[in-house]
């Protein structure tokens, strides 16, 4: 799956103050959020930025705090990816949970300038600038955050895992047990979680 | 190979690995899950369109409003009613209201709800306190903390350990405040980013349990994915204060340490004994630099307080500067204690009654002003001195006002004085 945007360009240590500043904290409707994504670090992002547009930045994008809110409005607002030399460690994992693509590639975002059409091929996680060969290669997920990306998000990734368990159920059941035993559950549960344990 | 204490920790939570190493992906089981009035409305939201009805385990979940409390607007008022309103529904007993809430770095370890050796997510990036208690504590997402309610666990990629060694007895007026900012300035905001930070060596077995709070709590500051102090005996005398005082569910607990022969990326040492109290400059946590440097820095708030640094032995350290004298006539001074046990032993011990006669203000327990929330915004131009834990732009108010972050004697110095100044000027 590929992703074509517009780059918008911001530097080092982008923190989620700057990101969605505090003042903002009293909703948590991605609408509203986005409304004022980036507004401490460049007050006319979101009267710009455009639906499928990227975010480009430096070392340590979204320190701080771990306001959700963060990604949230990110998305909210259109972005479809963000690339960053690196990521904050709690910014990272709430963009994987959200289900917004996050790419880590120092030389992406070293050639990518603020204008150019950047294309983002998501499931080799490679990124190019739009008409040109060169391909930078992005950290690529392992095992089971993938399927959580995949999913769209954690909570995408844990119904269906519900949902895997209660028709387990009802296979078992139908089978001829007359109860769901706390064994019968628990040994399902641990088979799907030793899969996703492998690196 | 031995395993670090992080390590330990994680492993012994693990589902389904006998062993561990940094970089590897696991789930694992969490002993305590915990939201604020901020956090917890987005995993709220989360956790009832799973359509559970119930959660993993009514005593392992914390919900307590603390960053816009007292609610400060109607919307604010909303988003704690959220909290208040699943915490009965689902017999959430750990939900804290005013009157008896604190801000959760410092309520929850008051209440003896986490323990050495535990494994413990919060909502909120400052859940790297706990390590102090040498339990295995970090900050996550709101979707992270529904899922946790829904079935006690979380996904971790397991951190490298960099330890850092601290030697040499702290000079008066320096605590665990100045150790870390000290520290930070020296690996930089992103110097421990997905690592663990172990704390360790005699300055740290000397440190009381506030001092190490304050150290953990701002290994976040670094990056870093948890700080962590090895239990010892003052770790323990605190925590059966804590368990015989409030009596949770929970009382028992392996305290665990790091191995002889543990794996470290990095080990940094820092002779401390020549180290003057820190101060961290706009715009970055990592900008420190001895107080003494700052010459002329003109102040108009102060703000003593937070989960950093709200706790008694900050509030006893800020009033022993204040007491008998008075805040500069260009200052606010906004004194919050992190708890409300600390708030009345405050008053108890004369602390508020100090801060009040030298002409400051004395409020109910909150993150308040630390964040930019309430109770002390900045207007443009204003420039804090503030124990609370970062300082980015913006931070406590408009984007054009200044925070430098201090320990609570170079904030109540600074009260006096107008300016960024230490106790000895007085």
């Amino acid at each position: 799956m590929k992703i074509k945007g517009k780059v918008h360009k911001f530097g080092d240590n982008i923190n989620t103050d700057e990101i969605i500043p505090a003042r903002y904290l009293y909703t948590i409707d991605p609408g509203e959020l986005a409304e004022h994504c980036m507004e401490d670090a460049d007050p006319r992002f979101a009267s710009r930025v455009n639906e499928g547009d990227i975010i480009v930045a430096g070392e340590n994008f979204g320190c701080g705090s771990s306001r959700e809110h963060a990604p949230i409005s990110i998305k909210g607002a259109g972005v479809s990816c963000v690339i960053a030399g690196s990521f904050a460690r709690i910014f990272y994992r709430n963009a994987i949970n959200t289900g917004l693509p996050i790419f880590t590639s120092p030389e992406a975002v070293k050639n990518l300038k603020k204008g150019d059409t950047a294309v983002v091929n998501i499931t080799k996680g490679e990124i190019s600038k739009s008409g040109r060969k060169t391909v930078y290669k992005a950290e690529v997920f392992p095992g089971f955050i993938k399927e959580i990306i995949k999913g769209g998000g954690l909570m995408a990734y844990a119904a269906k895992m519900e949902q895997g368990k209660a028709s387990q159920s009802r296979k078992t059941a139908g089978a001829g047990k007359s109860k769901k035993t706390k064994g019968g559950k628990a040994a399902v549960k641990k088979k799907k979680a030793g899969k996703k344990g492998k690196k | 190979m031995g395993y670090t204490i992080t390590e330990k920790i994680l492993l012994s939570h693990a589902l389904d690995v006998k062993h561990i190493a940094p970089g590897d992906f696991i789930k694992a089981k969490v002993d305590l899950c915990f939201g604020n009035d901020i956090t917890s409305p987005i995993a709220i939201k989360e956790f009832r369109r799973l359509g559970k009805d119930k959660v993993f385990n009514q005593n392992r979940i914390a919900l307590i409003p603390d960053h816009f409390i007292p609610a400060k607007d109607n919307r604010s008022a909303n988003q704690a009613k959220v909290l208040e309103s699943f915490a009965k529904e689902y017999g959430i007993s750990n939900y804290f209201e005013l009157g008896e809430m604190g801000v959760e770095h410092a309520l929850l370890p008051e209440r003896g709800l986490i323990l050495p050796g535990d494994l413990v997510i919060g909502a909120d990036s400052h859940t790297c306190t706990h390590g102090a208690l040498g339990a295995f504590a970090t900050g996550v997402g709101s979707t992270d903390l529904a899922y946790a309610m829904a079935f006690g666990e979380c996904w971790f990629k397991v951190p490298e350990t960099i330890k850092l060694v601290f030697k040499g007895k702290p000079r008066k007026w320096v605590g665990g405040k100045d150790l870390i900012l000290h520290a930070i300035a020296d690996i930089g905001v992103s110097g421990a980013t997905y690592r663990s930070l172990e704390f360790t060596g005699e300055t740290i077995d000397m440190l009381p349990m506030d001092d190490r709070f304050s150290m953990c709590n701002m290994a976040i500051e670094a990056g870093a994915k948890n700080g962590i102090i090895e239990p010892d005996k003052t770790t323990e005398k605190y925590v059966k204060a804590a368990l015989r005082k409030y009596k949770p569910s929970r009382k028992s607990y392996k305290a665990v340490k790091s191995d002889k022969d543990a794996a470290y990326s990095d080990v940094r040492e820092y002779n401390i004994s020549r180290l003057e109290p820190f101060v961290a400059a706009p715009h970055l946590p990592s900008n420190g630099k001895p107080v003494s440097e700052f010459r002329n820095v003109r102040v108009d708030q102060v703000v003593i307080g937070s989960c950093t640094n709200g706790r008694i032995s900050d509030l006893k350290q800020a009033a022993a500067v204040l007491k008998n004298k008075k805040v500069n006539q260009n200052v606010r001074l906004v004194v919050i204690p992190a708890t409300q046990a600390i708030y009345k032993e405050a008053i108890d011990e004369g602390y508020a009654e100090a801060f009040v006669r030298a002409g400051g203000v004395f409020c109910t327990p909150s993150c308040g002003p630390c964040l930019g929330g309430h109770m002390g915004i900045l207007s443009e131009g204003e420039v804090a001195v503030a124990t609370t834990n970062r300082n980015f732009v913006g931070r406590m108010g408009h984007p054009k006002s200044f925070v430098y972050l201090s320990n609570p004697a170079i904030a109540a110095a600074s009260a006096v004085k107008g300016k960024i100044a230490h106790p000895a000027e007085l």
